[in-house]
């Protein structure tokens, strides 16, 4: 451990930047070159990014354990679907009751929509926040699962301000045919995230998630940093439920029933709860390879022979199988709570080497 | 509203509360031990409902198809602690959490995988479903049958706690983790018995509920078993009696919704998050439950 | 040892996007580049002599049934029928799990990797929408089978449905009412999450309201949800209000049971509904207690008005053993209809096709002679009113609406 290298922060800060030009660039290279499926998925990729990092940040950081990502998704989803959709579109759409006329008339630009989207979010969770967290662990999962629903189930029957179970289509696509909306967005959640765990605010988090009591006893106003956490939280929900309302171009209720949530713990689980790199790798990962391993929906043939096993539903199947074998036995996840640094990705060489050159003694009776 | 109509609600009330009382039983004896939400409960009461309609398909009397659904579900109650619980029983509560919403997710997709999304059919046994009338009120003998069965099954169980030596180890877990360990009681004994009960008093729900209301699918588990969670933290969760208390009072708050409030029926499910956040704030111990302070 | 598990199960999700990156195995081949509009990437003709339709449908989650039916349908037609201008006629089937996420991705993938020329379904008129901006932005034309909601070809160019319109429905099943069960008073039982439900349900009430005078005569509307079970509490409302008739377009899965527990609570009150009951299901959940149960349709396989229907019927009672459902039915016809866009446009080419859709006059379908109109939809107007007898659907009267 002891020869570990050192970076100066210039040199630091230098590699920092050059990753962001690599980035770009291979962001553009991206949107020139795929087709629209490939897009979706790269678009759906980043928008699971940012829901996996806000919701990182108050299970993974704060330690609180909240299941009500998909709740503040619907509310920033819904912003963006109600005031975006062209006014002459809404009559026709609001057909069972007619849409209320506060809201008739108003039609913002996408990103006031969904910064519109993102604060309301922060707003109900704050309102939400402030009886909830005084609650420990588990009864704040169902507090905020409850919540959750209740946001949907308030959508579904507030027929004239959301449509209810008819929904909201033909909202306009301003991400889907490009990368950069929701990349760039992505990008600045994830640049927001690091600044804010570097600062006074994250080692208040990591202390509330390490032993709340002792953190109190520090002098670290819990309530204040819950609820800071679980607001920042929500706020970046919202803004992810913007940019999926704007790709699918349609929203209803019933998407964004609890188990969405599942899909974002999966994320953070697989990425590591307490590393934002992890974060990025785990959406990536489970989004894609959600999508790809569609080929098991459908019946597979080796040399002409049909093998029963592969129909409608193996999907899921597998992919349930793969998260309870991630929790079981790596339920650090990918990254653990490391994040990639650059003293560790140029000290990587060395630290290979010398993990090879201490011999066969060394792990001693660890664990297997 | 006349009598009759107010006392066939009232009727249904306590039937449909009784059917939240067993499964809520089982939540709170496995919080009450293992301090875990078994998310996977509501779907062990699917996988119960589909054993039994596979037990009937195959011919077999009711009597033997019963007796089997609930042992093979209190089974698989076991298994599944063995397999997702017990090599997390150090790790952080939220990873066991996790495991428990796995696990759920799981048997959810394995259902649907197995058995496709289509609905089927749960059979029927005649002597409890042939409608009957008493006085102005209609109903099925399940009515009255399920409440029953509830209340004779709590004593039972109360009497298994509170007077057997197993319900000594199991009360002793339940106060004092280490303690009980140390003291030696045989814990992973007590923790399989104590999923064996819940998920036998599960299938025993699956059951009723399946003859009231016919029909399975894969996700028939999920909002009832989130209700009946509710139910009993409302109660006081780690105690069995509140489970039923919460049970019986959730079934009537949502029957008795519709019927007074007819234009909040859509808002049906979200009553019972309503009622869980108001207990949560104002005794979060629950009606029935006790105080337990946090060691630092 | 658990770790390299672990590990390797990462692996194997970061393999799979690998090889799904590279391009499926199947038709994203050569990017033939015969069609000449300013389209999108899409283009008609696959590299080998094959035409790809895409089977969009529900078939696994809430709706999996529907989406089997209709998609037996369209495999059906495929056998029966598998080629078309001296070219195999593939299949390629993209589920949509009943979600409308997903939905929107099942459709790119058809369009983008498996370059589909035509799109059949989707059972669910909310699924169908979710596709309709990817079909008609992509110029791949999609011909829905059961979907009846307005809104999935209003505005839509390349959108189309060989069904009836809820709103035309809704007005048979109000006539019903008031013609053959002199309904003076009626109650609503709505699936509020469904925008199906409520949308029939709307279309209902207006037409009652129209042909009764007075709108109390809507005694109530009473909501549940997807997946709700438990209905008594509706029932014994509905006993209280005590209305002619009960209106309840709900899914099949939701209404076996709330007309199961009606009679069991002792309600003779009649029940009717939309077309979503006929299914088999609907009558094994029911049981005994939906006999004597009426509800609009699309479709009688005892009585089929043309050769193909009678060819159709004949044929699904010899792959499967039961009488087809009339969603099935539907599928048949859709796949029909596009194959014979293909012959009368010459080509594989979607605008094509699609130009041709729009132009149908006069086909012949195991339903009945399909004409599609300006908004896509198919011109019909009469409707079959069912009842079940004996376990069976079957036929009781045509209602028809002049128009």
């Amino acid at each position: 451990m002891n020869d570990k290298i050192t970076i100066s922060k210039n040199k630091r800060h230098l590699l920092t930047l050059l990753f962001f030009v690599v980035a770009l660039l291979l962001i553009a290279f991206a949107n020139g070159s795929v087709n629209s499926y490939i897009r979706r998925i790269l678009n759906l990729c980043a928008i699971y990014t940012i829901l996996g990092l806000s919701m990182n940040l108050v299970n993974g950081f704060t330690g609180l354990f909240s299941l009500g990502q998909a709740g503040f998704m619907a509310i920033g989803a819904y912003a963006v679907a109600i005031f975006t959709i062209p006014i002459e579109q809404r009559v026709a759409l609001y057909y069972l009751e007619p849409i209320h006329p506060a809201i008739a008339g108003i039609q913002l630009p996408f990103v006031v929509a969904m910064l519109l989207g993102g604060m309301l979010a922060a707003v109900v969770a704050f309102l939400i926040g402030a009886p909830v967290l005084r609650l420990r662990g588990d009864y704040l999962a169902i507090a905020t699962l409850g919540f959750s629903e209740i946001i949907r189930i308030v959508f579904t029957n507030l027929q004239n301000i959301t449509n209810g179970a008819l929904g909201i289509k033909s909202i306009p696509s301003v991400t889907s045919g490009t990368l950069w909306w929701t990349f760039s967005v992505a990008i600045l959640t994830l640049v927001f995230m690091r600044l804010l765990i570097k600062s006074s605010y994250g080692r208040a988090f990591k202390a509330i998630r390490e032993d709340d009591i002792a953190a109190e006893a520090m002098g670290i106003n819990l309530f204040r940093h819950k609820v800071l956490s679980f607001v920042i939280g929500a706020f970046f929900a919202g803004i992810a439920g913007g940019l999926y309302a704007a790709l699918l171009g349609t929203v209803d209720p019933k998407q964004f029933y609890f188990p969405l949530t599942y899909n974002f713990l999966l994320i953070i689980v697989l990425g590591g709860m307490g590393s934002f790199s992890g974060t990025v790798i785990g959406a990536f990962l489970v989004t894609a390879g959600l999508e790809f391993l569609r080929v098991m929906d459908e019946p597979l043939s080796i040399g002409g022979m049909a093998i029963p096993l592969f129909r409608p539903g193996l999907r899921m199947v597998v992919f349930s199988i793969c998260l309870m074998l991630i929790v079981l036995f790596y339920n650090r996840g990918i990254m653990g709570d490391k994040e990639f640094t650059w003293e560790g990705i140029l000290g990587f060489p060395k630290a290979v080497k010398r993990k090879f050159s201490r011999g066969p003694a060394k792990d001693g009776g660890g664990k297997v | 509203m006349d009598l009759s109509i107010l006392a066939q609600h009232l009727t249904n009330g306590i039937s449909f509360g009784s059917l939240y009382a067993l499964i809520a039983i089982g939540y709170t004896m496995v919080y009450g031990i293992l301090r875990l939400i078994n998310f996977a409960h509501g779907d062990i009461f699917m996988m119960a409902a589909y054993l039994t309609v596979f037990g009937i398909a195959f011919n077999l009397p009711w009597i033997v198809a019963i007796i089997l659904v609930i042992g093979m579900t209190a089974l698989v109650g076991v298994l599944i602690e063995k397999a997702a619980y017990k090599p997390l029983r150090d790790a952080p509560k939220m990873s066991v959490m996790i495991s428990a919403i796995g696990v759920s997710y799981l048997l959810q997709n394995l259902a649907t995988y197995l058995f496709t999304g289509r609905p089927m059919s749960f059979p029927s046994l005649p002597l409890l479903t042939t409608p009957m009338t008493i006085g102005s009120v209609t109903m099925l003998p399940l009515t009255i049958v399920t409440p029953v069965t509830t209340l004779l099954l709590l004593g039972v169980l109360l009497f298994v706690i509170n007077r057997t030596k197993l319900g000594m180890a199991m009360r002793a877990v339940s106060r004092d983790y280490e303690t009980a360990k140390l003291m030696g009681v045989k814990i992973n004994q007590v923790i399989s018995y104590t999923f064996a009960i819940g998920s036998a008093l599960a299938a025993i729900g699956a059951i009723l509920w399946g003859m009231k209301y016919p029909q399975v699918a894969p996700t028939m588990g999920v909002t009832p078993g989130l209700k009946c969670f509710i139910a009993a933290v409302v109660g006081g969760i780690g105690n069995v009696k509140g489970a039923v208390l919460g049970g019986f009072i959730l079934g009537m708050v949502e029957i008795l919704l519709v019927a007074f409030m007819p234009s909040l029926s859509g808002y049906r499910d979200a009553f019972a998050f309503v009622m869980l956040i108001v207990i949560l704030l104002v005794k979060p111990t629950g009606l029935l439950g006790e105080k337990v302070t946090e060691k630092v | 040892m658990k770790k390299l598990l672990a590990i390797l199960m990462v692996l194997t999700l970061a393999l799979s996007i690998f090889t799904g990156c590279g391009g499926g195995s199947t038709g994203s081949g050569a990017a033939t580049d015969t069609s000449t509009d300013a389209a999108d990437t899409t283009d008609g003709a696959s590299s080998d002599n094959v035409i790809k339709i895409g089977v969009f449908e529900p078939l696994t989650g809430a709706n999996a049934g529907g989406g089997e039916l209709e998609r037996q349908g369209m495999e059906l037609a495929n056998k029966l029928y598998p080629e078309v201008l001296g070219m195999k006629v593939e299949l390629v089937v993209a589920d949509n799990k009943s979600d409308k996420a997903e939905a929107t991705t099942a459709v790119a993938r058809l369009i983008e990797k498996d370059n589909v020329v035509a799109i059949l379904g989707s059972w669910g008129s909310s699924l169908s929408m979710a596709a309709g901006d990817l079909v008609q932005t992509n110029q791949v034309p999609a011909v829905g089978a059961s979907c009846t909601n307005p809104q999935v070809t209003l505005g839509n160019d390349y959108y189309f449905r060989v069904c009836f319109l809820d709103p035309f429905q809704g007005t048979v099943m109000a006539n019903y009412a008031t013609q053959r069960l002199n309904a003076q008073t009626a109650v609503i039982v709505q699936e509020v999450s469904n925008d199906y439900s409520v949308g029939l349900a709307s279309f209902f009430k207006s037409a009652f309201v129209t042909l009764t005078g007075d709108e109390a005569n809507i005694l109530d509307t009473l909501n549940y949800n997807t997946g709700d079970q438990d209905f008594s509490a509706i029932i014994t409302r509905i006993q209280q209000l005590n209305p002619d008739v009960v209106f309840a377009p709900g899914n099949f899965t939701e209404s076996a049971l709330l007309i199961r527990q009606a009679r069991e609570q002792g309600i003779e009150i009649p029940f009717i509904g939309g077309d979503t009951w006929e299914t088999p299901d609907f009558v094994t959940v029911g049981g005994e207690y939906v006999e004597g149960i009426v509800l609009s349709t699309f479709y009688d396989h005892t009585n089929p008005t043309t050769e193909i229907g009678k060819i159709f019927v004949d044929e699904y009672r010899a792959e499967y053993g039961e009488d087809p459902a009339a969603v099935t039915a539907l599928g048949f016809d859709a796949y029909m209809l596009v194959l014979d866009a293909i012959e009368r446009a010459g080509s594989a080419d979607p605008v094509a096709i699609r130009d041709e859709l729009a132009k149908t006059v006069n086909f012949e379908g195991a339903t009945g002679i399909i004409t599609i109109d300006a908004n896509g939809d198919a011109e019909k107007y009469e409707a079959v009113i069912k009842i079940v007898q004996d376990g069976n659907f079957v036929y009781q009267d045509t209602i028809e609406i002049a128009q």
